[in-house]
């Protein structure tokens, strides 16, 4: 028998605990996908709601009316009015927070309005009670019109009665608010228009969120709008007032608040210490210590567990593929480039952790509140720090974190510096030069000098985002006024199953989409360095087919005729002020793609085996000037390196997360061109000064 | 009348009107609507945003959003 199929959309103010009932419901049966179009992420999942029904889930973005100002919020709007819209459900569920519902009814009324089959499913009674609210739960549904089930998503209670409500759903009893009683004439006009007697939909439509897709409606509603001066922004609020005040009338009769009980006490006194001028701050950089400490320390070793089960993994795959151009292609093009990216599982997985805990407590948002005059310095805003911050350990991440940045000119500012901060695969760049040029043992005072030398880099990228961005502050125009008002919520202990879902689809958001890029570019990196001009190779094999150590020496005399070894060679006159020689330009190509792929390429051209960085050191360090025969690496090269990687756009992936994220070529390259001239710069000067 | 940017910490008011349409929607929506009771909770560490709270909601504003909203105090 097959099963009857349902649409069920999960709606409701931030905060509310949409996302873990939408957990609750789908547990792991659940993907994330983009809206066409645009960046938004949509959320869908199944579930079986009786022997004969399975739903499919859709957690919609979080949102305060069906008033779109965002575009997450737009997206909500279009899914639940839009008739047409793919996505448009059988059966909407609002979620809303007990302690805070009054907030709550304003979006839930007005779908009400809307006269959509809507249940409401009351989460946190427990808070609630605790702070002394009660809520008569039979007489807010007969106010309502609607059935409202008790549900407790944490503890996962409720939900059964939730999926029975759904099943036995209809549409409301009641009107909250009689719109054509406030815009009378209009309304019945609009209604002719659209030949429709939805009033509320009407409205909507007057104020231009449109709700259905006919031109021809839109054209004519647009010269009434014009002939009744109706204005849409003043009618919006005018209603919102009114149906608060209804709202109130209603709750008025539903709830008992036990005055002497209510209070926020809890979350007072701890915002008395984490917003402390002195000890909120220190609270901060213990927690981003701690992130730090995560993602470079813990991840260490599940790293190393994931670097030698891959390769492994592909060892195997050589030996048991039957040798020949395809098994080279599967194991140094794509297997190679796949190794390069599942690497940064554990910290990616490190850092959505950290971002979900601290999201999901309730921090964050205090976060930006000790942060938004700094940083709006700079013309940032105190939701940047979330993306700033994840931008230490990988680019692609954090630009997306960043489209919780309301203001758009903040935003596109927050994007075009992320990358400016050291990422974890410039990581491997720094280890090798450092540990090349300074002695383990070094030390200046108590700290290691390896390791000071480090979190210079550290800081000198964040130095020079924070200046990028003041810079930019200058020059983006904007025509929307930058604004901040945000709800920080109460702290409560986080959902441990809600981070959990929240690492698994990060990780997979990134080894999908940053996947893609990477092992396309791997595949022509490959092919530039496993061909050159026919007979090359065949002349290099004969040539050294003698030679002492001829297996290490013949890869790189390859690798140098090479197509990459070609271009290295035409790019040489261009880099040779920053101290670099057509090796390093090689280097520079191949590891366009992703950083990290530099230490790789710099072992094969300078012919050492296994890309073990002792042996990279040592082996870079005895290398020669090829004009004059000193050592090469000299501390002015060095130093120019190190320099060049900290501020060159040397990652594809995040111009492609730029390119989707600000919708066009323009900030992208306009971000690599930035950067490479900075980094070409800043090597230029650094060079010149120590050599 | 007051503006909500010269309360002091502690200090709770009416909320009269909101001049600005582009801030006003947005609080509208959080409740945050004429005849509530605000009260002005902390300053953050620059004095700047501040945090209130309506009707049991803590709401961060910048102090330039908070101008623009005009509150009666109970001395009013």
């Amino acid at each position: 028998m097959t099963k009857k199929n349902i649409k069920v959309a999960l709606a409701g103010n931030p905060n509310s605990g949409k996302s873990t009932l939408f957990n609750a419901l789908t547990g792991l049966n659940q993907s994330v996908g983009n809206y066409p179009g645009i960046t938004v992420d949509k959320k869908l999942g199944n579930c079986t709601l009786d022997r004969s029904t399975k739903a499919q889930i859709i957690d919609l973005p979080g949102a305060y009316s069906l008033y779109s100002k965002s575009l997450d919020e737009k997206v909500t709007q279009q899914i639940l009015c839009n008739k047409e819209n793919k996505d448009y459900p059988d059966v909407i569920v609002i979620v809303a927070d007990s302690s805070n519902l009054r907030k709550s009814l304003l979006f839930l009324s007005q779908i009400i309005d809307l006269k959509r089959e809507v249940i409401l499913a009351l989460n946190m009674l427990d808070v609630s009670r605790n702070m002394g609210i009660v809520i008569d739960i039979l007489q807010l549904a007969d106010q309502l019109g609607i059935n409202v089930v008790e549900i407790n998503a944490r503890k996962r209670t409720g939900i059964k009665e939730l999926k029975d409500a759904i099943l036995s759903v209809s549409f409301p009893k009641k009107e909250i608010l009689d719109i054509k009683e406030i815009f009378p004439d209009i309304i019945d006009r609009a209604n002719i228009i659209r030949e429709n007697n939805n009033n509320y939909a009407s409205f909507l439509s007057l104020c231009r969120h449109y709700i259905d897709n006919n031109s021809a409606s839109k054209i004519k509603l647009e010269v009434l709008i014009k002939d009744e001066q109706f204005i849409p922004s003043r009618s919006q609020a005018k209603e919102t007032v009114r149906r608060y005040k209804r709202i109130d009338k209603i709750l008025h009769q539903c709830i008992g608040e036990n005055k002497a009980l209510i209070k926020r006490n809890f979350t007072k006194k701890i915002d008395d210490l984490l917003l402390h001028p002195i000890l909120g701050y220190t609270c901060f950089l213990l927690v981003l210590f701690l992130i730090f400490q995560a993602i470079f320390s813990w991840s260490q070793l599940p790293m190393e567990w994931i670097d030698s089960g891959f390769s492994s993994f592909s060892s195997w795959v050589a030996n048991t593929m039957n040798p020949g151009v395809l098994n080279d292609l599967v194991v140094n093009g794509i297997l190679a480039g796949l190794g390069g990216i599942i690497i940064f599982i554990p910290q990616i997985a490190f850092l959505f952790a950290f971002i979900a805990f601290l999201e999901d407590t309730g921090y964050m948002a205090r976060v930006s509140f000790i942060m938004d005059k700094i940083l709006r310095g700079v013309g940032l805003n105190g939701r940047s720090i979330i993306p700033l911050l994840s931008g230490a350990a990988c680019a692609v991440p954090a630009i997306m974190s960043a489209r919780t940045i309301s203001s758009s000119k903040e935003r596109l500012i927050t994007i075009f510096v992320v990358p400016l901060m050291s990422c974890s695969a410039r990581l491997p760049v720094y280890t090798l030069i450092i540990s090349m040029m300074i002695p383990e043992t070094a030390s200046w005072g108590p700290f290691n000098t390896q390791g000071l030398v480090m979190m210079g880099f550290y800081l000198l990228g964040f130095i020079a985002a924070l200046t990028t961005a003041f810079v930019m502050k200058f020059i983006v125009k904007s025509r929307e006024r930058g604004f901040y008002v945000m709800e920080m919520p109460s702290y409560k202990i986080p959902d441990y199953k809600t981070v959990l879902y929240t690492i698994i689809e990060k990780v997979k958001v990134f080894l999908f989409d940053a996947g893609k890029v990477i092992i396309a570019i791997s595949i022509i990196l490959w092919f530039l360095s496993s061909y050159a001009p026919s007979g090359k190779f065949e002349q290099i094999e004969q040539d050294y087919a003698t030679v002492e150590n001829s297996e290490i020496i013949i890869p790189s005399k390859k690798l140098e005729v090479s197509y990459a070894g070609i271009i290295g060679k035409t790019i040489e006159p261009v880099i040779k002020p920053l101290g670099f020689d057509w090796r390093i330009g090689i280097s520079l190509i191949t590891s366009f793609a992703a950083r990290e792929v530099f230490v790789g390429t710099m072992s094969t051209i300078y012919s050492v085996g296994g890309t073990d960085n002792y042996y990279i050191k040592n082996k870079l360090k005895s290398a020669k000037n090829l004009d004059t025969g000193k050592p090469f690496f000299t501390t002015a090269v060095g130093v120019s390196l190190m320099l060049f990687y900290a501020f060159a756009m040397q990652c594809m992936t995040t111009i492609a997360v730029v390119f989707r994220e600000t919708k066009g070529w323009k900030w992208p390259l306009i971000q690599l061109f930035y950067m490479t001239g900075l980094a070409y710069i800043s090597s230029f000067i650094a060079y010149n000064l120590l050599s | 009348m007051k503006r909500l940017s010269e309360l002091q910490v502690g200090e709770k008011a009416f909320v009269e009107s909101i001049q600005d349409e582009f801030v006003e929607q947005q609080l509208l929506e959080m409740g945050v609507t004429p005849g509530q009771l605000i009260e002005l909770e902390r300053k953050s560490p620059f004095s700047d945003p501040i945090a209130v709270v309506v009707s049991n909601l803590l709401i961060s504003i910048r102090l330039s959003d908070a101008d623009n909203i005009i509150v009666k105090t109970q001395n009013d």
